[in-house]
C-alpha cells in the first residue's frame, strides 16, 4: 500500500513535505485537503490525525502529524541522501536547532503576515488595525534578520555547504508572506542569494510547482467562498487581532 | 579529532527557573551524563551580559557547549545528548515509528504546551513581580482557558490510554511537557488539578526520574514558598 500524504499547498509545512517527497522520488498518494474549508475538522480526517493539522501522513496503519516529524520519518525510511538530515552529530544538531527555533519565530511571524494582509481583510472582511500590522511586520523583520545573521551567516546553506531540511523548512516559510504581496527579498541581497541557491538545489520546476498555489493566492481570494470560514471567524479574530 | 585533545564533560548554561532548562537538567542527572552546570540567573539579567551574549547572541537559555561545539534550543540539545551518550534508548527511541511519535510531540510542544503554560506563569507571577502591578485577571482567565484547551488536547491527542505521551516508556517529550506544566506552581497554581489522567501521568514521570525531579524543581518550589510566606 502506497504512503498517503494529506496536503494543502497553501500551507507552508505541507509544501516542505511535498517538495521533499517529490525531490527524493518517494512514491505517495497526494490526498488533497482544503484547510480554508475546514476539512481538517471532518470525521474522515480525524481518523488520520487526531491532531487535526496538515500535513499528515498515513503509512499503512501508522499515522503521523507535524511536518518536522514527517520529514524525519521519510528521510529515515527512504534513506534519502545524507545531506538532508546528516548522520554527523554536529551537523544534525544544527539542523535540529533551526527546526526547533523556527516554530515560534519565522513560522509564526510569516504566517501572521499572510493572515493579516490577505485572509483576514479579504475573506473575513475585517479591517486590520495599523498598529497590529506594524508590530507583525517588525516581528517578521526580526526573524528574517536572525535567519540571515545567526543561521545562514556566511555559509551557502544553514547546515553548511549543502541544502538540508532546515533550508527546506525555512524557504517555504519565507515564501508565505510573498503570497500576500509582501516582497520579503527587497533590500535583502543575502536572503535572495540564499533563496536562489535553495531553489537551484531543489530544482526550479519543483520549486515553482510547489509554490504555484500560494503565489496565486491574491487572485484566488477574490473569488473564494467565504461562508465556510465564517464559523472560524471569532477564533481567528481572537488569535490574530 | 586527535588523541592529544582533552575531551571534558559537556557544559550547560541553565537557570532552573526556566522550563526547558529543567527538562535538560533532569535528563543529564537521570541518565548520568557527565556535565558541568553554569548558572545564568535570568532574574539578574545575566543572559544579557557581554560574556553570555558572545556565547549566544539570542541571549536565551539553555545553551550547551560540548568541547567548543555550541548548541541552543532545548529540543536539539536533548536529542543531541540522547544520541551521543550511552543513555537508555527509551529517552529517544531509534525505531522509526517510535522516534516519529517523539518528534511529533516535540514539534507540537513549541506552539501549544509551552506558550500556553508560560503565559499563565508570566501573568500570575513574572509581570506582577517585575512591574509591581496587580494581576490582570481578565487576561489570566483567558490564558487559563486556553491552557485548559491545550491540556484537553494533550490528554486526547497524545496521552490517550498510554502510560506516557509517546507510548509505554518515558521519553524526552514527557520531560519537556512536565517541566512546562510545573511552571505555574511557582505561583502556587496546579494547572493539572482538573485533569486526573494528566495528574496520574505526572506522578508516573516523577517516579520514572526519581530524585532528579525534585532536584530540578527545588528553585521553583522555593519561589512558591517565598511567595506564600509573603501572603
Amino acid at each position: 500500500m502506497v504512503l498517503e500524504l494529506y496536503l494543502d499547498l497553501n500551507s507552508q509545512p505541507c509544501r516542505s513535505v511535498y517538495i521533499f517527497a517529490k525531490k527524493n522520488n518517494i512514491p505517495f498518494d497526494f490526498q488533497k485537503i482544503s484547510l480554508l474549508d475546514g476539512e481538517q475538522y471532518g470525521e474522515e480526517f480525524g481518523k488520520i490525525s487526531l491532531i487535526r493539522k496538515a500535513p499528515a501522513l498515513r503509512d499503512g496503519d501508522f499515522c503521523l502529524a507535524e511536518s518536522i516529524a514527517i520529514l524525519h520519518y521519510l528521510a529515515e525510511k527512504f534513506k534519502t541522501p545524507d545531506f538532508w538530515f546528516p548522520v554527523d552529530l554536529h551537523q544534525r544538531a544544527r539542523v535540529n536547532e533551526y527546526l526547533s527555533w523556527q516554530h515560534m519565530a519565522l513560522r509564526m511571524h510569516g504566517s501572521r503576515i499572510f493572515w493579516l494582509r490577505l485572509l483576514i481583510p479579504k475573506i473575513l472582511g475585517v479591517d486590520v488595525p495599523q498598529d497590529k500590522m506594524d508590530a507583525a511586520l517588525d516581528d517578521l523583520k526580526h526573524s528574517l534578520n536572525l535567519l540571515e545573521e545567526k543561521f545562514i551567516q556566511d555559509k551557502p546553506f544553514i547546515a553548511g555547504d549543502q541544502i538540508s531540511l532546515a533550508d527546506l523548512v525555512a524557504i517555504v516559510e519565507v515564501m508565505q508572506p510573498l503570497g500576500s504581496g509582501l516582497d520579503v527579498f527587497e533590500d535583502r541581497p543575502k536572503l535572495s542569494a540564499w533563496r536562489d541557491r535553495v531553489e537551484a538545489a531543489i530544482g526550479k520546476e519543483l520549486f515553482d510547482d510547489a509554490h504555484q498555489t500560494i503565489l496565486t493566492a491574491q487572485e484566488r481570494v477574490s473569488t473564494m467562498d467565504a461562508s465556510k470560514m465564517q464559523v472560524f471567524k471569532p477564533k481567528i479574530i481572537s488569535f490574530f487581532l | 579529532m586527535s588523541t592529544a585533545e582533552v575531551r571534558g564533560p559537556v557544559e550547560v548554561y541553565l537557570d532552573l527557573l526556566s522550563q526547558p532548562c529543567r527538562a535538560l537538567h533532569i535528563l543529564l542527572n537521570c541518565a548520568k551524563i557527565p556535565h558541568k552546570v553554569r548558572t545564568v540567573a535570568l532574574r539578574k539579567g545575566e543572559n544579557k551580559s557581554p560574556h553570555f551574549t558572545k556565547l549566544n547572541p539570542m541571549q536565551k537559555i539553555p545553551v550547551m557547549v560540548d568541547n567548543g561545539f555550541i548548541l541552543t534550543e532545548s529540543v536539539a540539545i536533548l536529542k543531541y545528548l540522547a544520541t551521543k551518550y550511552d543513555v537508555p534508548e527509551h529517552w529517544y527511541p531509534r525505531q522509526p515509528e517510535k522516534r516519529a511519535r517523539v518528534d511529533e510531540y516535540t514539534a507540537w510542544h513549541h506552539s501549544n504546551t509551552r506558550p500556553h503554560s508560560t503565559k499563565v506563569f508570566i501573568l500570575e507571577v513574572l509581570f506582577p513581580t517585575q512591574s509591581g502591578s496587580p494581576v490582570d485577571s481578565m487576561r489570566l482567565t483567558r490564558a487559563l482557558s486556553e491552557l485548559d484547551d491545550t491540556l484537553d488536547k494533550l490528554e486526547t491527542m497524545f496521552l490517550r490510554r498510554q502510560p506516557f505521551l509517546c507510548g509505554d516508556d518515558i521519553t524526552v517529550a514527557d520531560l519537556l511537557a512536565v517541566c512546562e506544566l510545573m511552571q505555574p506552581l511557582g505561583g502556587d497554581r496546579d494547572v493539572l488539578q482538573n485533569h486526573p489522567p494528566l495528574q496520574r501521568w505526572r506522578t508516573r514521570v516523577q517516579s520514572a526520574v526519581g530524585d532528579s525531579f525534585n532536584q530540578a524543581h527545588a528553585v521553583l518550589y522555593a519561589l512558591r514558598d517565598r511567595r506564600k510566606a509573603k501572603l
